[in-house]
């Protein structure tokens, strides 16, 4: 573990931005909310926040991106795929939403090669931040994603005047090189573990009253549980915010179009919900999850089952976005959990 | 059964890159079914199992997939049979003989012939279900010898729906396999001289082995539920059946989301599935 001065990191971060190398982004406060944007000067990280709105997954597969261009020239048809080198570094990270990425990555690279989002990915420096304050609604302490030790290049715990620095990866070492660090003391390191495993825990307002381990089964258990997904799905509006501001949530749809006057174009994919109406409908108006609560009940047999399943990951982080920015006060995945738990509690007895 | 989530056609390292297509031939049927003859670059064969998909961009318009509907055993460009419902395939009805398209794959699991060996086969298509259908029933007339009886149902709404009229002519005065066709009715301004009922009333009617032989179903989402309970009442075991079911997709590589039933991905780990994995989901709707 490395010890930065504050002053030293922002220059260091400022000395970058400058470079014009990669673009740099981080956390700010944009007056109402807390976002990953482009960051101008190391000044205007807001580091003590609680969650941004959208996670930093945009950064590594954007809500819009071509994917496929293609070109007529003199009759030589050409399509060619695209995948920009467009990594960024990536200022203050929280844990869970390192997690997600993790995650992201075992599927997109690990598993089902996904060349837009590995270029990214692999052009990107994560640098995390250990939590100072959590939404209201986040529960990341129940899921095991308060705190991580993997994921990131550099992460920072903020020690006052200093931030301590766990170096995750050679690229992170390289990303201080030019900056006065020193090691770290016994007394720092363990202030670093007392911040992780006694002031982060306390920093949530709720919790899973079960281990996430048991989720997949809960879910299972509750599959057929149509009076459950009925209730609480019933003031859903259908439109996908939970999707969308999810870091986990990954699905998209492709679609093209044509340069006005051009014999070219470019093909996009976008995110896409499983939650909006048409996601799983087919030509002929046949629609697989018409009924809302169908399309809730997949959303979290997918999270907390199915990736379980297939990909060994918890897909819910416990971020809590989907519960704070729910536009129908519907979305609660603890609150979800917990009853499904107590349900199969009591069917047992 | 094979399965593949790697197009055959790396160009680079990019899943997502293209191969020209080019469309040799068109032949319309006498619904708004329309069959494509697409040859790829420097007479490539597309190398898929009967039962795969391809996903077709049409420039400017969009992408969609649709299951290869030519035998592997056919040499030479791999055809497709598209329905015009939409806005990629009524762009793809527009297209002559001399455009490009764009073919990614070919992707997903398929019918593997090498488990269908010996066996005794009955394909039970119901309207364009034929389309993905005939590759592996063309496969196994084109190899006759290496299976044993075959037989293939084909119900439509009309008679106008039908497909490849030229072939199942064939395949009536054939005596490589046995062949029934329904509609479920005939309008006054078609003619018919066959019988006529949903596909369920001529699948008793097939004389097969149930202990002996595979089935299987490719149609639309409601016919499913019926052959299957059908089939069950003449005592075939379920572990002798496949389904080929449609959903929608858009990257056919397991990541894009749209095409789940429950766990599964119908675009890697089908469009073709043994009955028992599907049997107790839910959203496969069988």
């Amino acid at each position: 573990m490395k010890i930065i001065d504050k002053t030293a990191f922002e220059r260091l971060l400022d000395e970058k931005i400058s470079s014009g190398q990669r673009d740099v982004v981080g956390v700010q406060d944009d007056g109402e909310k807390y976002v990953f944007d482009d960051l101008r000067s190391a000044s205007d990280l807001a580091l003590e926040y609680d969650v941004t709105m959208l996670s930093p997954k945009k950064y590594l597969m954007p809500q819009r991106e071509t994917i496929v261009e293609y070109r007529d020239t003199n009759g030589e048809f050409e399509w060619r795929a695209k995948a920009e080198p467009d990594g960024k570094v990536i200022v203050g990270i929280h844990p869970y939403d390192l997690v997600a990425i993790e995650q992201l990555d075992t599927i997109f690279i690990d598993t089902l090669r996904d060349e837009p989002y590995r270029k990214k990915r692999e052009n990107s420096l994560l640098i995390g931040v250990n939590m100072q304050d959590a939404s209201e609604t986040a529960f990341a302490a129940s899921m095991g994603t308060a705190t991580t030790d993997t994921g990131y290049d550099l992460m920072l715990t903020d020690l006052g005047d200093t931030f301590a620095v766990n170096i995750g990866t050679l690229e992170g070492k390289e990303f201080l090189n030019s900056t006065d660090t020193r090691k770290a003391t016994p007394q720092e390191i363990q202030e670093v573990e007392r911040i992780e495993q006694e002031e982060v825990p306390e920093l949530f307002e709720r919790e899973l009253e079960f281990s996430p381990a048991l989720l997949p089964t809960v879910l299972a258990e509750n599959y057929d549980n149509m009076e459950f997904w009925e209730d609480y799905s019933e003031k859903c509006l259908s439109c996908g915010t939970c999707n969308m501001v999810c870091p986990t949530c990954y699905c998209f749809s492709v679609d093209m179009i044509r340069d006005l006057g051009e014999n070219s174009g470019q093909e996009s994919r976008r995110w896409d919900g499983c939650l909006l109406e048409d996601f799983a409908s087919v030509a002929g108006d046949e629609n697989f999850r018409g009924e809302v609560a169908e399309r809730h009940r997949h959303r979290f047999m997918r999270k907390g089952w199915y990736i379980y399943e297939r990909y060994g990951d918890i897909a819910c982080v416990g971020c809590g976005r989907c519960t704070s920015e729910c536009v129908a006060d519907v979305a609660d995945p603890c609150d979800v959990y917990n009853k499904l738990y107590q349900e199969v509690q009591a069917r047992a007895q | 059964m094979h399965s593949s989530t790697t197009a055959k056609f790396d160009i680079g390292e990019n899943e997502y890159q293209p191969v020209n297509g080019l469309i040799t031939r068109t032949k319309s049927f006498a619904g708004d079914d329309k069959l494509f003859e697409i040859q790829l670059p420097e007479g490539e064969e597309l190398g898929h199992q009967p039962g795969q998909f391809v996903q077709l961009l049409v420039p400017g318009v969009g992408e969609a997939p649709f299951s290869v509907t030519s035998s592997p055993t056919k040499p030479g460009p791999f055809e497709l049979t598209i329905r015009a419902v939409g806005n990629v395939t009524n762009a793809i009805h527009n297209l002559e003989p001399g455009d490009t398209v764009g073919i990614r794959g070919p992707y997903g699991t398929g019918f593997d012939p090498d488990i269908l060996e010996g066996e005794d086969i009955l394909f039970i298509a119901g309207g364009i279900g034929l389309a993905p259908l005939r590759s592996i029933i063309n496969y196994t007339l084109d190899e006759r010898e290496r299976f044993g009886e075959l037989t293939t149902v084909y119900g439509c709404k009309e008679p106008a729906e039908q497909l490849y009229p030229d072939e199942l002519e064939k395949w009536a005065e054939g005596d490589e396999m046995a062949y029934l066709e329904t509609v479920d009715q005939c309008p006054q301004d078609q003619e018919w001289d066959g019988p006529t009922g949903v596909i369920t009333s001529i699948i008793p009617e097939v004389d097969i082995d149930v202990e002996t032989t595979t089935v299987l179903v490719c149609g639309p989402p409601v016919m499913y539920k019926f052959v299957l309970q059908e089939l069950d009442e003449m005592g075939v075991p379920d572990e002798h059946i496949y389904l080929s079911l449609e959903r929608n997709m858009h990257c056919g590589r397991g990541l894009c989301g749209h095409c789940q039933i429950n766990e599964l991905y119908v675009c890697t780990d089908g469009p073709v599935f043994h009955y028992p994995v599907v049997r107790d989901k839910e959203e496969a709707e069988v």
